[in-house]
């Protein structure tokens, strides 16, 4: 999938994905697309609530190994 | 005048209009009421300890990251909270019956092992609280979490309202120039209590 920017959000823990996911979306152009990678189990659901309450379309969810791949339409 | 002088079907057509006339006033009425705004959430924290500092500041940046209003009361030892040193944070077994004690280094069958500690160990022991507080540091650190420092920066970042208590901070003696500049107010419960009324969400902690 295409993205325009990605996030490392390894290692970091709740609320940290998603404070990081928020804060990079606000430097981003309306419509481009952020690719998230991390290895919190709780950023599955966190990521599709997140994206739920501030109306991002979370494009793809994805689990590769002990990662966890999302992409986020801004 | 009763029921039988009106035409058939004109009582059901006026009781169907009356029906959609009122929802549609009622709805209207209560769209002026509460105009939409974003979530909002009011958090008292009232505890000064290493572990009890991460629920409000977690659940206050993880609002403002989701576009909520978020105003975090800080009264008693939450007041510690804001102080711009916050090493002084500390966390104690003693009294914590639920806190695990699990080693943050070593193999992995080590660090699985959860050390019971009796009461009398902390209370008797000199430097314990301060060898739990650099074990619970590394934890938290093996596990990528964030320490006080950066969550209440987020916060700050995130526009959270940091509120301090004016009553206990002339009761427990705490100066104001130790405190972060960010601090929104100095208030009492009467300037509180109407912020978590209209909040949707009010916690205590």
């Amino acid at each position: 999938m295409d993205f325009d920017k990605e996030l490392d959000a390894r290692g970091l823990a709740c609320p940290m994905p998603i404070v990081k996911t928020k804060k990079t979306l606000a430097g981003m152009a309306a419509g481009q697309v952020l690719k998230i990678v991390a290895t919190d189990a709780g950023s599955v659901s966190d990521m599709q609530a997140f994206a739920e309450a501030t109306g991002h379309q979370l494009l793809a969810s994805q689990t590769q190994g002990p990662e966890y791949v999302f992409y986020l339409k801004n | 005048m009763g029921a039988g002088d009106f035409p058939a079907g004109l009582e059901e057509f006026i009781a169907r209009r009356v029906d959609e006339l009122v929802a549609k006033k009622v709805e209207e009425q209560m769209a002026q009421l509460k105009p939409k705004g974003p979530p909002s959430m009011t958090i008292i924290a009232t505890k000064g300890t290493l572990d009890w500092a991460y629920p409000p500041y977690i659940l206050a940046s993880t609002a403002a990251a989701l576009g909520w209003d978020v105003a975090v009361f800080h009264t008693f030892y939450g007041l510690k909270l804001l102080l711009r040193d916050l090493s002084g944070l500390q966390v104690s077994p003693l009294g914590n019956p639920a806190m695990p004690m699990k080693m943050p280094f070593g193999p992995q069958w080590f660090r699985d092992i959860s050390w019971n500690m009796p009461n009398a160990i902390p209370s008797i022991v000199p430097g314990f609280e301060t060898l739990a507080t650099s074990l619970m540091k590394q934890t938290f650190k093996n596990k990528g979490v964030a320490s006080i420092e950066e969550l209440r920066r987020t916060c700050i970042e995130a526009d959270v309202k940091l509120i301090a208590c004016q009553m206990t901070v002339d009761v427990f003696g705490f100066d104001p120039k130790d405190f972060i500049p960010e601090v929104s107010q100095y208030c009492g419960a009467t300037t509180f209590l109407p912020m978590a009324q209209k909040a949707d969400v009010s916690l205590f902690i």
